[in-house]
C-alpha cells in the first residue's frame, strides 16, 4: 500500500519555513520520497555528482584557453560524421559549451536531488484593481480635467490635436531623401529607371568572367543541364561571335561596357538589369519570337532576371528550351517567345534583339522592348 | 536570520544600501518565494527567451568585427578560394570573422543557431499557449505581446539573414525587393526609397544593420519585458491536477528550486546552442560566394522561418491584372503581404474573438486540456497545417529531387491541398477530441479497465475496474462544460424589435458551433439514474469485493471509483488477495 501523506520524506527544515512565508504544502498531493531524502549515502553521491560538473565546468574553460592558443585557426581536421571541419571551431565550440552545459547540469541535478521536491501553494488575487482604486482613479481624473480646462476650452482641444497630428510629418517628409538621384539617375522617374537597361544599338555582348576561379556550386539538377558557367572558364568578358556558340549551349553575357561601369556608378544596378543569357537551337526549333528576327542563325538572347520577383535564372533544360528560376520555379519556354509554362511568374522573359557586327560579334540592336525583371505599379 | 560568513555579511550590507535607496527588500520579501508551476511545456519559453539572450550576446561580439558597407573591396584573407575576388565589405568582415578571426566562426554559427532556436521555440510556445487556452483572461495582452514579438522575430532573423551579402543573403533580398514592388500604389517609390535607387545600389546593407542591431532588437527587449512581468504579476497558468484550482498556484517558490532550476536551464540551453555551433556548420556563407544579381545557385533556401512565405510564392497561380494602365501583382502580393497579413491579424485578434464567441468573462488560470476545447484545437491544427503546406512548397524543389517527383505534380497538390486539407484536419481532430472526452466519461464512470480478469467463485469472469488515481480524478473532473449563448429573440414580449437580433444571431450561431459539440462530464442525475444498475453490479461483484476493504465507493455502473485499501499495480493487488487467502 502506498502512502498518500504529502509530506513524508520532506525536511523538517522545509515544513516549517514555507508557514512563515504565506505558502503551505499541497495536503492532497501524492509525495514520493527520493533515495537523497531516505538514504545519506545518496544524498552525499549527489552532493559529489554536482561538485564533480561544476568542477569539469572550470576544466573545459582551461580547455578552451588552451585551444584559443594553441590550435591554429586554418587547421583542418577529419571527424568521422563531421567530416571536414576546422579544428578550432570545433575545439573552441566543444570546450565552451561544455563549460556552459555542466554549470546547467550540475544546478539542475542540485535541484532535482537536494532541494526540497514538496510541491507548496500560493494563493491568487483577482488582476482588477479594488472597487476603491477605480474611484480614486476617477476622481483624479475628474479633477485634471476641470483643472486644465481641458473641456472648456474647446478651442485650445482643437488646436492641440490639430498640432498633434501634424508634427510627425517633418519626420516623415524627411524620408524622401532616403533616395537622392545621382548624376546617373538625374531626372528619372523609378518607372523610367526600371523600364530601361544599359543595351543600347550595336552594343557588344561579351561573355560575364567575373567568377574566374571562385565560385558556387551551380546544380545540374537531374535532367536540367546547361551550367552557366561551365562555357565560360575559357572565354572570360570576350566578345562572342555566333560560333563560338553550340547548338544546344547557353552562355551568361553582358553588355560591353558593363566592367568599365565603376562600383559607385552602380555597376552592380545595371548588371541586375543587363545580364542576359544566350542560348542556341536549331533554327527550326523556334515557334515564336517576340520579335521578327531577333535571333542571330538560332542565337537568342533573353534576361537573366525573373520576371517574378527578379532571381537570377540559371536552369536550363536542353532538350525542351525550358528555363526554370532556381528561387520559385517558374518555367519559361525559350523556343515560344519566352512564354511562362508553369510558375508563379506572371510575364514572359524579355527578349533582346541581336545580331552581329561587321567584324562578326554578336551585339544587341536594341534595348529591351519591355521592362525587364519583377513588376511593379506603373509598368503597365 | 543569522548570517555567519564574512560573504554574507557584505551581501547583507549591500541589500541594505540597496534597499534603502530603492527600497528593493520590499519587492525580495514578496518575491522570493513566489511560486512557478512546473511543466514541461513551461519551459518552451524559457527556451526563446535564453536562447534570444545568447543571440544579443553573440550579436554583440559580431558588432566588433562586422562591417556594415557595400563598398567594394578585393578580398585578401585566408580561405584561398576567394583569394583576389572583388566583394563587398560586408562579406569580406563576414569571411574575416569565419576564417580570421579565432572564435570568429563560433559566433556566427551560434548566433545563427540561437536565432534559429529562439523563433522555433517562440512557435512551439506559441502553439502551448494556444492549445491550453492560457491566452484567455487575463493574458490577451500578453498573448498579443506574443504575436508581436513572433513578428519582429521573423523581421531580426531575416534582416540578419541578409547582412553578410554572401550570394543567398543577397538572393532573399532581391526577393524582398520584388515582393515590395508588388505594392499596389507604393510599392515602386517605397522601394527605391529603401534602396537608395536600384538593386542592390549601395547603401542598403547599412541601412538594414541599423535595423536589425538597435531597432529590431531594441522592440523585442521592450516586448520581452513587459511579457515577463506580466507573467509575474499574472502568475503562470498551471494544469489542473490534485489541489490546483482557478484560484491558487502549486508549485516550487522561486528560491531556491525555480531559480536553480531555470537559472540552469539558461546554461543547458546555451551550452547546448554553443555545442551544436562547434559541431554542425550552418550558413557556409565562404561557399556561396558574393552577391552578385545576376547570379544565383541552384536549391536556394531561406531559414526555415521564412520558408513558409517562399512556399506561398511558389504555390501561387500566375494572376497579374493591367487595370487602366497600373500593373496589380497579385501573384506576388497575395502570398507575400496579404496571406501573412491575415495570419498575423488572425492570430493576433484570436483570444478576442473566442471571448466574444463564447461569451467567457471569467478569468482563466487553470488551463483546458486540449480535447476539453475541440473547436479551439480543430482551428488551431487546422491552421498548422495550412502553415506547413506552405512550408512544403518551400522546399519543393528539395522535394522533387529527394523523391524524384515532378515539381509541377508537388505544385498543383499543394494547390489543392491548402483549401482542401486543413478542413479535413479540422474535422478529424474535433472527432478525435470529442473520442478523447467519451474516454474521459467513461473513465469517470467506470474506473479503468484494468486488464484484470477474476473469475469468482461462481465461475462467472469478470473484469476488474480500476479505480482513477487522486491525480487522473482532478485532471479529468477540471473540465468545465460550456454551454452555447442562447438564441435571441426577435422582438421582447412588449413586441419591441430586437435591434442587435442579426448580431446577436451571427454570435448565437458561433457559439453553438464552438461549443455545441462536447461530451458532457456525468451529471449528478447521470449518477443517480445509474444507481439502480450499481446495485445489482454490486451484488454480482459481492463475492469478489469481500477480499477487499469496506469503505468502498462504487459509481453509476458498478465501477470502483474510490477505496483507499485498493492496490495499485495489479501484482500488488493479486499478492493481497493471495495473502488474505
Amino acid at each position: 500500500m502506498t502512502d498518500m501523506s504529502p509530506h513524508q520524506g520532506s525536511s523538517a527544515g522545509h515544513e516549517n519555513a514555507p508557514a512563515r512565508l504565506g505558502y503551505s504544502p499541497v495536503a492532497d498531493i501524492a509525495h514520493k520520497p527520493r533515495a537523497t531524502d531516505t538514504d545519506p549515502k545518496a544524498a552525499r553521491r549527489a552532493e559529489r555528482q554536482v561538485a564533480t560538473m561544476f568542477l569539469l565546468s572550470m576544466l573545459f574553460v582551461v580547455l578552451f584557453v588552451v585551444a584559443y592558443i594553441g590550435i591554429d585557426k586554418t587547421t583542418v581536421v577529419y571527424i568521422p560524421v563531421l567530416g571536414e571541419v576546422g579544428a578550432s571551431n570545433v575545439a573552441l565550440g566543444f570546450t565552451m559549451g561544455m563549460a556552459i552545459l555542466l554549470i546547467g547540469t550540475g544546478a539542475i541535478q542540485w535541484a532535482k536531488k537536494l532541494m526540497p521536491d514538496v510541491e507548496v501553494v500560493q494563493q491568487r488575487h483577482d488582476m482588477a484593481s479594488p472597487k476603491r482604486a477605480a474611484l480614486e482613479a476617477e476622481a483624479n481624473y475628474e479633477r485634471g480635467k476641470e483643472e486644465s480646462g481641458f473641456a472648456r476650452f474647446r478651442i485650445i482641444r482643437r488646436t492641440l490635436i490639430g498640432a498633434m497630428v501634424l508634427f510627425p510629418i517633418p519626420l516623415v517628409v524627411m524620408l524622401r531623401d532616403l533616395w537622392t538621384p545621382t548624376e546617373f539617375t538625374e531626372g528619372k522617374s523609378p518607372a523610367e529607371l526600371l523600364s530601361t537597361t544599359m543595351w543600347t544599338p550595336g552594343m557588344r555582348i561579351i561573355s560575364d568572367g567575373t567568377y574566374q576561379g571562385a565560385h558556387s556550386e551551380v546544380d545540374s539538377g537531374g535532367e536540367m543541364a546547361g551550367d552557366v558557367e561551365a562555357a565560360e572558364d575559357s572565354i572570360a568578358f570576350r566578345p562572342i561571335r555566333p560560333e563560338d556558340l553550340p547548338v544546344g549551349g547557353l552562355i551568361a553575357a553582358i553588355p560591353q561596357e558593363l566592367p568599365e561601369v565603376e562600383h559607385e556608378e552602380g555597376n552592380l544596378n545595371a548588371r541586375g538589369k543587363a545580364a542576359i543569357i544566350l542560348v542556341r537551337m536549331e533554327p527550326q526549333d523556334i515557334r515564336s519570337q517576340q520579335g521578327d528576327g531577333w535571333d542571330y542563325q538560332g542565337i537568342l538572347a533573353y534576361s537573366k532576371i525573373c520576371t517574378h520577383v527578379g532571381c537570377p535564372i540559371a536552369l536550363y533544360e536542353q532538350r525542351t528550351h525550358h528555363l526554370l528560376c532556381p528561387c520559385h520555379q517558374s518555367t519559361f519556354d525559350l523556343a515560344d517567345s519566352g512564354n511562362v509554362v508553369f510558375g508563379p511568374a506572371a510575364r514572359r522573359m524579355p527578349q533582346l534583339p541581336i545580331g552581329v557586327d561587321e567584324e562578326g560579334y554578336l551585339v544587341a540592336m536594341s534595348d529591351f522592348a519591355e521592362p525587364i525583371g519583377p513588376s511593379f505599379w506603373e509598368r503597365g | 536570520m543569522t548570517t555567519t560568513s564574512p560573504v554574507e555579511k557584505a551581501g547583507g550590507a549591500t541589500a541594505t544600501y540597496v534597499d534603502e535607496r530603492v527600497g528593493s527588500n520590499k519587492f525580495l520579501s514578496r518575491n522570493l518565494g513566489k511560486v512557478f508551476p512546473d511543466h514541461w511545456s513551461f519551459m518552451l519559453g524559457e527556451i526563446a527567451l535564453y536562447s534570444f539572450i545568447v543571440v544579443m550576446l553573440t550579436g554583440v561580439f559580431l558588432t566588433l568585427w562586422f562591417k556594415p558597407s557595400m563598398a567594394e573591396v578585393v578580398y585578401d584573407g585566408s580561405y584561398v578560394p576567394l583569394k583576389g575576388i572583388l566583394m563587398s565589405e560586408a562579406y569580406d568582415s563576414a569571411l574575416n570573422i569565419s576564417f580570421d578571426v579565432r572564435g570568429g566562426l563560433l559566433l556566427r554559427q551560434m548566433h545563427h543557431w540561437s536565432a534559429l532556436i529562439f523563433i522555433a521555440a517562440m512557435a512551439v510556445h506559441m502553439f502551448r499557449v494556444f492549445f491550453t487556452g492560457a491566452f484567455r483572461k487575463p493574458r490577451e495582452f500578453n498573448w498579443l505581446i506574443g504575436v508581436g514579438l513572433t513578428t519582429f522575430g521573423l523581421l531580426a532573423g531575416f534582416s540578419g539573414y541578409s547582412l553578410p551579402d554572401d550570394l543567398l543573403s543577397g538572393t532573399g533580398l532581391q526577393i524582398a525587393r520584388g515582393i515590395v514592388q508588388a505594392v499596389p500604389v507604393v510599392g515602386t517609390w517605397a522601394a527605391f526609397l529603401l534602396f537608395d535607387g536600384e538593386f542592390p545600389g549601395t547603401e542598403f546593407i547599412s541601412r538594414l544593420y541599423g535595423v536589425h542591431i538597435l531597432l529590431i532588437p531594441g522592440l523585442i527587449l521592450a516586448l520581452v519585458t513587459i511579457h515577463l512581468m506580466l507573467v509575474w504579476t499574472q502568475k503562470h497558468t498551471q494544469f489542473p491536477g490534485p489541489g490546483r484550482t482557478n484560484d491558487n498556484v502549486v508549485g516550487y517558490p522561486l528560491l531556491p528550486v525555480y531559480m536553480a532550476k531555470a537559472g540552469g536551464f539558461f546554461f543547458i540551453v546555451f551550452g547546448i546552442i554553443a555545442l551544436v555551433a562547434g559541431l554542425v556548420t550552418i550558413n557556409p556563407i565562404w561557399i556561396f560566394g558574393p552577391y552578385m544579381p545576376d547570379q544565383v545557385s541552384a536549391g536556394s533556401q531561406p531559414d526555415w522561418y521564412i520558408g513558409f512565405l517562399d512556399g506561398a510564392l511558389r504555390v501561387m497561380p500566375n494572376w497579374e491584372t493591367i487595370l487602366f494602365g497600373w500593373t496589380i501583382s497579385w501573384n506576388v502580393f497575395i502570398p507575400a503581404l496579404v496571406i501573412p497579413g491575415i495570419i498575423f491579424t488572425v492570430l493576433g485578434l484570436y483570444p478576442f474573438i473566442e471571448a466574444w464567441v463564447t461569451g467567457d468573462k471569467r478569468e482563466h488560470n487553470l488551463l483546458d486540456r486540449p480535447r476539453n476545447a475541440p473547436t479551439r484545437t480543430a482551428f488551431g491544427m487546422m491552421a498548422i497545417t495550412f502553415y506547413m503546406l506552405l512550408w512544403v512548397g518551400g522546399a519543393n524543389d528539395i522535394i522533387a529531387v529527394a523523391f524524384d517527383l515532378s515539381i509541377n505534380s508537388i505544385i498543383w497538390f499543394l494547390r489543392v491541398a491548402l483549401i482542401v486539407v486543413p478542413p479535413i484536419v479540422f474535422v478529424i481532430t474535433r472527432r478525435t477530441c470529442l473520442g478523447l472526452q467519451r474516454k474521459d466519461r467513461e473513465k469517470l464512470l467506470h474506473g479503468y479497465e484494468s486488464g484484470r480478469v477474476l473469475r469468482l467463485p461462481h465461475g462467472e469472469f469478470i473484469e476488474v475496474h480500476q479505480p482513477l488515481n487522486e491525480k487522473e480524478l482532478a485532471v479529468i473532473t477540471a473540465k468545465h462544460d460550456y454551454v452555447p449563448l442562447p438564441a435571441p429573440d426577435k422582438a421582447d414580449a412588449d413586441g419591441v424589435r430586437n435591434k442587435h437580433y442579426r448580431v446577436q444571431m451571427l454570435r448565437h450561431r458561433l457559439s453553438e458551433f464552438f461549443y455545441g459539440v462536447n461530451v458532457p462530464k456525468p451529471t449528478a442525475a447521470e449518477i443517480e439514474a445509474g444507481q439502480h444498475h450499481a446495485e445489482e453490479q454490486a451484488a454480482i461483484e459481492a463475492p469478489l469485493h469481500e477480499y477487499e476493504d469496506s469503505d468502498v465507493i462504487f459509481n453509476a455502473h458498478g465501477g470502483v471509483l474510490h477505496h483507499p485499501g485498493m492496490a495499485k499495480t495489479n501484482a500488488e493487488q493479486v499478492e493481497g488477495v493471495d495473502q488474505r487467502h
